[in-house]
């Protein structure tokens, strides 16, 4: 069932570079997103993924404007919001996001109360200290955490992991943002709690219809929030792979995701495999002096000479994937049987 | 089973100044010889409690409270562990049994060459080979773990990448050639490509130097793709132990069959995931009877009078259940 609509949010050609000076004379040049297109739907839960260092924390920092971008231009329902972000901060109130780290991400000497507090008054200059109450002790409901009030009156500390997490949850949903980008929000939860804290996100996903970016290097959490939604591969600050989430793990095209899925271990012992990766060497290739073709080259197996030089995407009938030599990548599934 | 170390009736406590937190209580283990055995609970399940306790590395003011730790060398007397000398255990510590720490970004001393901290080590344990002997066998460790070791040995750890360190780590760990090698979370803070390749190095080492590895960890799919036999602790106490495919299949104790439950897979279907009710125990304050039982979905009110006893099934395998055989 396709049909055109609006995204709420539009990547165009999304590049980013750090520098950082190593001596007097040079600059080194980090090239830690390149050429990112990515549209955004609202109520759409989307997914990053992909391995250490490849710029998906950094996408997700430019989607909520806290970096800008060296170039590239970001529209929020249709509205630029590059060049202007200092201005019209005040949209990006429309765009939250829920940090991995929960014990940083709340200051230590206030109360869960005061970290609440702030946004809320901050954003409803008018509202009554009464009228905030209220909107605290319906998100304390919305996230789970009863009685409210034995919650907002403690500090950080004194709460477990899991339920910081539901606090920064509260305090992204309390402004009534369009998108919510997470960014490994359970990597540091407990087994037996990540599920229902994913079980939550998805709660608020459906009842407000806020979208989601959900990033992650874990794909076996990331299929579990992002069922029915797409996937970004991301490789080296590319999106190298594109589709549906459903698509993708069970026929992935990119020689790289093809790796990645089979490197994901399995909770059963009948599916091990004891083969090796599907890769020339398991080392990233520096960002500093990008290869002019595919950034993948080095590491791949189906690469031929003409991958040194160029790139470019290709559509399948399932996803869009980096790749110009896609005829050499094997294209059966990694798991035969696959329980949906 | 040739084991290779025996947990008798470990106790470990910490007392503390109102009261004694009992973070280990009451744990019988085997660790197979040659094998792989994995010890898998969340965070406060005392699995890195017991893992110390071997090399007796256990925090400060945690003590051994009683049981037996017996290692077992080859045709050689069982070493009573909880009663080795400080002297003793410089020469038992890395020689017989060594650890891969959980952080191996400040496992590193960061101010010293990988080179410098190889021989040191080499040194502190007595070894007195000539420099250029040292020196071959840094190399062929660190080409062992896939490294190059002309760069690796002349680097600081900042210089290292994640997956760089711990397999320094890891070559680290072999570098005495001990029977047993800890590894306690060897893969948290990597992603699956890396964790992959480390897995299967370990694999490799497991193998062709007949090491035995005793691994802790929260994720029940790397149990499932790497270990041999596993142990299941919850509060402190060994729920559930046997051979990875039995305890998988067979998921013997309520709290396995949960955290089987719990783990999203990407092969198997999304639907019949469900997450186990309940917080983690809080391990000053553990529930009478069976510690698992505010969580239980098989829950009776005798669970909570009552503490289980632990069953031995004829293939070792154990289960500490009151509903056993539910």
């Amino acid at each position: 069932m396709e049909y055109i609509r609006e995204p709420l949010m539009q990547l165009k050609n999304i590049n980013m570079v750090f520098q950082k000076q190593s001596s007097l004379l040079t600059d080194k040049k980090f090239h830690v997103l390149k050429d990112v297109n990515l549209d955004i739907f609202e109520g759409e839960i989307i997914a990053l993924v992909g391995e250490s260092g490849c710029g998906k924390t950094t996408l997700g920092k430019i989607i909520t404007g806290l970096y800008k971008p060296t170039s590239g231009d970001i529209y929020l329902e249709g509205e630029r919001m590059t060049g202007l972000l200092s201005k019209s901060i005040t949209s990006y109130n429309k765009v939250q996001f829920i940090q991995q780290d929960s014990y940083a991400a709340l200051n230590p000497v206030r109360t869960i109360y005061q970290s609440l507090y702030a946004p809320i008054k901050t954003k409803n200059r008018s509202w009554s200290r009464s009228q905030i109450n209220r909107k605290l002790e319906e998100l304390m409901e919305v996230i789970g955490l009863q009685p409210a009030d034995q919650f907002l009156s403690k500090y950080p500390h004194q709460l477990s992991g899991g339920q910081r997490q539901r606090i920064l949850m509260a305090r992204a949903i309390s402004l009534d943002p369009k998108l919510i980008v997470a960014d490994e929000p359970v990597s540091m939860i407990d087994v037996s709690m990540r599920l229902s804290l994913l079980n939550l996100m998805k709660s608020l996903n459906k009842r407000y219809n806020m979208s989601f970016v959900y990033i992650s290097h874990d794909l076996s959490t990331t299929r579990y929030i992002a069922q029915n939604g797409r996937v970004c591969v991301m490789y080296l600050g590319e999106i190298v792979e594109m589709g549906q989430i459903k698509d993708v793990i069970r026929s992935p095209r990119h020689p790289y995701t093809r790796a990645l899925i089979q490197a994901v271990p399995v909770p059963d012992p009948d599916y091990v495999s004891d083969g090796e990766l599907p890769l020339k060497s398991m080392q990233l290739a520096a960002l500093e002096d990008r290869p002019k073709g595919c950034s993948f080259y080095e590491r791949c197996l189906y690469s031929c000479e003409a991958c040194r030089e160029r790139v470019y995407h290709r559509d399948t009938p399932t996803a869009k994937v980096l790749c110009s030599h896609l005829e050499a990548v094997p294209d059966k599934p990694i798991y035969e049987t696959f329980g949906e | 089973m040739d084991a290779i170390v025996r947990f008798q009736n470990v106790h470990i406590d910490y007392p503390l100044k109102k009261y004694t937190l009992h973070a280990v209580s009451d744990v019988s283990i085997d660790i197979a010889r040659g094998k792989i055995t994995a010890l898998v609970g969340e965070s406060g399940s005392g699995k890195t409690t017991l893992s110390s306790a071997l090399i007796r590395c256990i925090s400060e003011p945690g003590v051994i409270a009683s049981g037996e730790i017996l290692f077992c060398g080859k045709d050689e007397e069982p070493i009573h562990v909880e009663k080795l000398t400080e002297k003793e255990l410089q020469s038992f510590r890395w020689k017989r049994v060594s650890m891969v720490f959980q952080a191996a970004q400040s496992a590193l001393n960061p101010v010293m060459t990988v080179k410098e901290q190889f021989l040191e080590t080499m040194e502190e344990h007595g070894d007195t080979s000539p420099a250029a002997q040292k020196e071959n066998r840094c190399k062929e460790l660190l080409e062992y773990v896939k490294l190059d070791p002309d760069r690796i040995l002349k680097a600081y750890p900042h210089e290292l990448s994640g997956g760089m360190k711990q397999r320094v780590m890891i070559a680290f760990s072999l570098l005495l050639d001990p029977d047993l090698i800890i590894l306690d979370e060897p893969t948290t803070a990597l992603d699956v490509i890396t964790q992959s390749y480390i897995f299967s190095i370990l694999k490799e080492i497991n193998r062709e130097k007949g090491i035995s590895m005793l691994i802790m960890t929260h994720d029940i799919s790397i149990v499932a793709k790497f270990a041999d036999y596993v142990g299941v602790m919850y509060g402190g106490k060994l729920m559930e132990f046997g051979a990875v495919r039995d305890v998988f299949k067979k998921r013997r104790h309520p709290y396995t069959e949960g955290l089987i439950g719990a783990t999203p897979s990407i092969i198997h279907d999304i639907s019949a995931i469900k997450p186990i009710e309940g917080t983690p125990p809080d391990i000053m304050n553990l529930p009478e009877g069976c510690v698992f039982w505010p969580r239980c979905v098989y829950f009776e009110e005798r669970c909570r009078q009552q503490e289980p006893d632990t069953v031995v099934y004829p293939d070792g395998s154990k289960c500490k259940c009151l509903l056993e055989g539910r």
